[in-house]
């Protein structure tokens, strides 16, 4: 066969120019649309990383869902866990449609998820240790999720503007769930108030890491550039961090809390917060999978996968 | 308000005046309380370990109704002087409890935290055969005697549908399934008969719940039950034994097992912390 590039078929550049063209002018790309390998691929990592990352995520919160000190705490937080499951469910699905030119289906996400190729959010590693845990994730994990997720909201992939759209509407829910918990604790005995911070401590490093590393030195890589190339989001990793400072500082120290970094302050002179930097080499060991908690939590899917495999095997038939 | 509602508050007040009303009035709540409330948070233990996300997310939900239908019961409960709803639910010891044993009964092996070696099969059964159970309850209670308690049988009956079409789909689709599937299915069905007999049992309160036409009987509520049951057992080539079990014991009457003892302790870890605490 002769190889005839016709008039009609543009080069691999052409399509090339022609995407970025549609991005940079605010359109939206959808699934079916030509798309460049780099981006499918960022894509794929990127959605298929938040949606294992809601799934693992519902595993802290749910060490205390059968815990949960009231019939209404109890209701509030099995909705909130569910959400989060929601969630996950909602983004492999935009993940499956990505995967499928490749012929990957959403057994390998969860198998690459096993295997260590598909790493989960660094926060979800972490310990629970008290009710005040779950309060502190609800208020502010959830509310560093709204902070990242609302950067994204306009992103080029139009599937993945629309779910975020729906779970940044949920998220407003999960965050006034965290607050009614932490508010409840904080108006409480002396003993309810030391469960709040003594969260708050434990829990301020896993926050400042959420955000991920301010640029590629401090770990070896960083995706943010990519992504901001391809217009999926806007803000760099710091600008979002300094974005949660401004949201939620006023609010823990008006609760009565005292910030875990003592040095922190506000620099007016050029309008950002200084900080003292978490411990960046624990950052590269958690999204290893050796963080706390990291083996237990996928312990735990592993049980629910190969324990469960005579009912999908059942589905099948 | 209308003469035929006050007419209505009247009697009811002079019913709750009458010997033994309240007493068994009290009694059926708590056995309709402890039921939902202990069988979702069962139901709570399995987030995140279903056997599909997708199921994750229908369980949970499931488990939120029963939960509120739990609420419901517990509050209707202190309207009656019984107590504070959150106490009644996490402070009483299991001797003081009401529910089935069949409902009680862990998961399967390990915890929710350690090694939930959960059985699926177990769940479906326990779940289909006790959302039957509740269905065939809840239409006889909208004709009890005592109105608060016809009024949230309303409430409870329109998310029952939902819950039973889940749990008949899984349990046709695992039993039609054949090989493996049928065979776990068919042992979990045996288990579960042994102890089905507990949620119909009425314990020592039997005989006043009759007198006080708070709701069907025993045998008339199994025969509803069976009449619901029979076709899809006859569908699915299953047997149903003519009479069902209690081994482990009644319930209703405060015998439980050590089930309930290690879910109870979870279930009022943090309540017990500080039990005047507003939480
Ligand atoms: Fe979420
Ligand atoms: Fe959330």
């Amino acid at each position: 066969m002769v190889n005839i590039i016709s008039a009609g078929q543009p080069t691999e550049e052409a399509k090339y120019e022609q995407f970025m063209k549609r991005i940079e002018a605010g359109e939206k790309i959808e699934a079916e649309d030509w798309m460049p390998e780099n981006y499918r691929m960022t894509l794929i990592k990127l959605i298929s990383m938040h949606g294992i990352s809601e799934i693992m995520g519902a595993l802290p919160e749910k060490e205390w869902v059968p815990k949960a000190p009231t019939l209404k705490r109890k209701l509030g937080i099995m909705a909130k866990v569910q959400d989060e499951m929601g969630h996950g469910q909602l983004l492999l699905r935009v993940t499956e449609d990505l995967m499928k030119p490749l012929g990957k289906t959403r057994e390998d996400i969860l198998q690459d998820l096993l295997s260590g190729r598909l790493k989960f959010h660094n926060v979800f590693h972490m310990e629970t240790k008290s009710w005040g845990d779950a309060g502190l994730i609800g208020w502010l994990v959830d509310g560093a999720a709204i902070i990242t997720q609302t950067n994204m909201l306009d992103a080029s992939y139009g599937p993945y503007a629309r779910a975020l759209k729906r779970i940044c509407a949920e998220e407003v829910f999960h965050a006034q769930h965290g607050e009614a918990i932490i508010l409840a604790l904080a108006e409480g005995t002396k003993e309810q108030r030391a469960m709040v911070q003594d969260a708050l401590n434990r829990w301020w490093e896993a926050l400042l890491m959420f955000f991920g590393p301010g640029d590629a030195a401090t770990t070896g890589t960083s995706k943010q550039d990519t992504t901001i190339k391809y217009r999926i989001r806007t803000k760099t990793n710091e600008e979002l961090r300094q974005d949660f400072f401004t949201k939620y500082i006023p609010r823990v120290l008006s609760l009565g809390l005292e910030l875990p970094d003592e040095e922190m302050y506000f620099d007016k002179e050029d309008g950002l917060w200084k900080y003292q930097q978490p411990d960046w080499s624990k950052f590269k060991e958690i999204i290893q999978n050796k963080g706390p908690k990291s083996n237990e939590r996928l312990r735990l899917r592993e049980i629910a996968y190969s324990n469960n495999k005579w009912v999908i095997d059942a589905l099948q038939h | 308000m209308g003469r035929e509602t006050e007419d209505m508050i009247v009697n009811q007040k002079d019913m709750l005046q009458k010997e033994g009303y309240l007493e068994a009035v009290t009694h059926l709540l708590f056995q309709l309380a402890d039921d939902d409330f202990i069988l979702a948070y069962r139901g709570s233990e399995w987030l995140g370990l279903a056997p599909h996300i997708e199921e994750d997310v229908a369980f949970s939900s499931i488990s939120q109704d029963t939960m509120g239908h739990a609420a419901m019961f517990y509050s209707l409960l202190e309207e009656l002087g019984a107590g504070d709803a959150d106490k009644l639910a996490h402070a009483r010891l299991a001797k003081d409890r009401k529910n089935a044993i069949l409902l009680e009964l862990a998961n399967g092996p390990g915890t929710y935290l350690n090694e939930p070696q959960y059985d699926w099969a177990f769940t479906v059964v326990r779940n289909f055969f006790y959302v039957q159970a509740k269905k065939v309850k809840i239409l006889s209670l909208k004709n009890t005697s005592y109105q608060p308690m016809a009024e949230a049988a309303v409430k409870v009956n329109m998310e029952l549908y939902y819950h039973l079409l889940h749990w008949k789909t899984w349990f046709m689709q695992l039993i039609g399934a054949g090989g493996e599937a049928r065979t776990r299915m068919e042992k979990a069905v045996t288990d579960v008969f042994k102890d089905l007999g507990g949620l119909f049992s009425q314990g020592a309160t039997a005989v006043a719940f009759g007198e006080n036409q708070l709701i069907d009987t025993e045998e008339q509520l199994i025969a509803a039950w069976k009449h619901e049951m029979t076709p899809i057992f006859d569908s699915l080539e299953m047997k149903m034994p003519k009479k069902f079990g209690m081994e482990k014991g009644d319930g209703r009457n405060g015998e439980h097992t050590q089930d309930l003892e290690a879910a109870i302790e979870t279930l009022s870890e943090v309540y017990r912390l500080d039990v005047k605490a507003s939480w």
